[in-house]
């Protein structure tokens, strides 16, 4: 019977990791579909905001009711991965609770604290729920929060939630069962899963080792199962976060990132010398001006978008959405994830990938939403894992402008303004040193 | 009142310690031309050896690099470039937050290498140093400032602090309102924003700013941009309240204290 469980066990784990392993690479690829960008700047500063941000939660703190709730969650998946580590033995050792003889009574010490954990992610993952479907805090209801992102969310939270019970149940039944079987290791006694030992008490013991084991084989698939569906959900930013913020922009937010081939076109036409100019980089075909696609942006954008797990702290604090306009920095990130799985699928699939017709500017993002955008960087400052929708915003605009001559009429004149008068409103540029006079 | 502009200084083979950049919105808006004139005021009252282009000045290209229009923004910059680099020019002033980021951040990939400082920041070192030397209890005292983060300053450069050190000078009573520093809500013209009608929605951004501005019960809402000053000064006249709530910028401020 044990051998059977063992093979099982090692069928279930190697199925799971075969998948995670595709999605995996099917994740890599649809990010690869984006530009290569080498990361410039301070390597040092990079780490640090991988530990700071994204290790650290920093900007989560913001707003300190969900980030402690946050932090509960977080630690909780850390730590009790680590028992994730002795259930993977067990179900291939065929043992039971492997570390226990070795760490002694510091075992006890050590499940009492797992169990801790898993109390208070439990008390996060109810309040998180209730926060989203009872309070119903607005950013978890703006418009692009359609049927999916909002089940993708208490999918998880409610999967955490059995997950921490499975737990509980497993360690309750086992506590019951080390007073009758010494296959049972003595863990000593588990604070809060023995609230639940009246419930198994009276149970035969066989009873007992089925609740026991299918509480181990549902907690187990419950968490291999996780890491499936997490490579379809916004959950990515559990991994991405990390990768993210080391590939975040380092500049002053203010900056705008240049466009060499730009600056080649102009300096030539100024007859200026093109010095830093490589022959590679004069001979490499232009491309498109700005993005209007997934494959025009970068890879490290597209990475972003990817991390990005729909909180809505962008959209709460920009102010074109506010005010009722139809941008949203979350729809942004969003748009771009949906056009990449989806070209991703359908290269997978033998199908015409980019080239299907659409395009993530108009048939995902509308010009009416990048031209609300006011530059503003609240979105920036917002994001708890340093993503970056204004960058997507200029690089369509970019588009808009540069290749399609299709910026609102208002921007032409201005641009016309500039040309001629040197100065974005209609005034002689003879008079820009009026003002000396009138003082 | 003294305005030398750089060719007069070079050409009786002087430099000035520093370019006073005027910035488009400095030059034709008629509201920010007084702040211009202000800020000039305490340039020559403090003996700052300054200069400033005069008609050689054009758009360091912001709107056109926000809007999309990178061509004419890199054509702008390069001129200026030339300009000031033919000018051997090393530190600039302005009263402007998108000419200071623009000439700050995005001009040295460029090839424009100089030292960009913001008005506020220059107030604020002139006041700390004792060149402006500010009375006790003037015709500040008790009166009640907001100030408004200008995005181009704060989140875009993390310039929080020297606007509201320059108001604490003052010796006013310095109120914050609820969406402050990196949560500071935009006025809505930034991005090219300012220079074309918003997109349909349900409020005016400025109108949400200036309640918020009003609700502090300030009299005057300091501002530090002209786009912000545009947007602000058009939010309180919205609600009508024009005639009791000044929106003042940092220089006009300093300049009054000063009488000058």
């Amino acid at each position: 019977m044990a051998i059977v469980q063992q093979v099982v066990f090692l069928l279930v784990l190697v199925a799971a990791g075969v998948f995670v392993r595709k999605r995996v690479l099917r994740l890599r690829d649809n990010i690869l579909l984006g530009k290569k960008e080498e990361l410039t700047g301070d390597k040092s500063q990079r780490i640090k905001n991988v530990l700071l941000v994204a290790f650290g939660q920093r900007k989560m703190f913001k707003r300190p009711l969900p980030a402690i709730l946050h932090l509960f969650v977080y630690v909780g998946f850390l730590v009790i991965n680590l028992e994730v580590l002795e259930f993977v033995i067990d179900g291939l050792a065929g043992t039971h609770r492997i570390f226990a003889p070795f760490l002694g009574s510091f075992y006890g010490v050590l499940m009492n604290f797992f169990e801790f954990l898993a109390a208070a992610v439990l008390i996060a993952c109810v309040l998180f729920l209730l926060r989203r479907n009872v309070v119903r805090i607005p950013r978890f209801w703006s418009a692009e929060m359609t049927q999916w992102p909002r089940t993708d969310a208490n999918l998880i939270l409610v999967t955490e939630i059995i997950l921490m019970f499975a737990i509980f149940s497993m360690n309750a039944a086992d506590q019951v069962l080390q007073t009758r079987d010494h296959h049972y290791v003595a863990t000593g006694s588990l604070f809060f899963s023995s609230f639940l030992i009246p419930l198994f008490q009276n149970l035969s013991t066989t009873t007992l080792i089925i609740t026991e084991r299918f509480a181990w084989w549902f907690h187990i698939i419950g968490i291999l199962g996780f890491a499936i569906y997490v490579t379809y959900s916004k959950h990515l930013h559990i991994f991405l976060a990390f990768f993210n913020t080391y590939a975040a922009k380092l500049e002053p937010k203010g900056h705008i990132n240049n466009m060499p081939v730009v600056t080649r076109e102009v300096k030539s036409m100024l007859g200026l010398t093109v010095a830093e100019t490589t022959p590679a980089a004069a001979e490499a075909p232009p491309g498109r001006f700005g993005a209007k696609d997934i494959n025009d942006l970068s890879s490290n954008l597209l990475l972003s978008a990817y991390s990005c797990t729909e909180c809505g702290r962008c959209t709460s604090e920009c102010p074109a959405n506010l005010t009722g306009k139809k941008l949203s920095p979350r729809k942004i990130m969003m748009d771009v994830r949906d056009r990449m799985d989806e070209v991703g699928h359908s290269i997978a699939a033998g199908g015409k990938g980019l080239d299907d017709g659409k395009t993530l500017l108009n048939d995902y993002i509308t010009k009416e939403e990048i031209n609300a955008c006011t530059s503003c960087n609240a979105c920036v400052e917002a994001c708890p894992v340093l993503i970056n929708p204004l960058e997507i915003i200029l690089e369509l605009r970019r588009y808009v402008a540069m290749e399609e001559s299709g910026s609102p009429a208002q921007w032409n004149a201005v641009f016309q303004n500039i040309e001629t008068n040197f100065a974005p409103w209609k005034f002689s540029a003879a008079d820009r040193f009026n003002w000396s006079k009138v003082s | 009142m003294n305005i030398p502009t750089i060719a007069e200084l070079a050409a009786k083979g002087e430099t000035p310690e520093v370019l006073f950049w005027v910035g488009c919105a400095g030059s034709y808006d008629d509201r920010y031309k007084r702040v211009t004139v202000s800020f000039v005021k305490i340039l020559n009252a403090v003996g700052v050896k300054f200069a400033v282009l005069g008609t050689e000045e054009t758009c360091t290209g912001d709107p056109a690099r926000r809007a999309g229009n990178e061509f004419l923004f890199q054509m702008q910059a390069m001129a200026n470039i030339q300009v000031l680099d033919g000018y051997g020019i090393k530190k600039i002033v302005t009263a402007c937050p998108h000419c200071f980021n623009t000439l700050k951040n995005e001009y040295p990939e460029l090839g424009g290498h100089y030292e960009v400082i913001h008005h506020s920041t220059f107030l604020q070192q002139l006041i700390n140093n004792g060149q402006i030397k500010m009375k006790e209890g003037g015709s500040f005292k008790g009166r009640k400032i907001t100030y408004h983060d200008s995005c181009y300053l704060g989140r875009a450069n993390n310039i929080y602090e020297a606007p509201r050190e320059v108001l604490q000078a003052l010796d006013a009573d310095l109120v914050e309102m609820k969406r402050c520093r990196t949560t500071g809500l935009c006025c809505g013209a930034g991005g090219a924003q300012m220079f074309k009608e918003p997109e349909k929605g349900k409020q005016d951004i400025n109108v949400v700013r200036a309640e918020e501005a009003l609700n502090t019960g300030a009299t005057t809402i300091a501002v530090a941009c002209p786009f912000c000053m545009t947007m602000m000064s058009d939010g309180v006249k919205n609600k009508e309240k024009e005639n009791e709530v000044k929106v003042k910028d940092l220089a006009e401020l300093i300049a009054e204290a000063q009488g000058l």
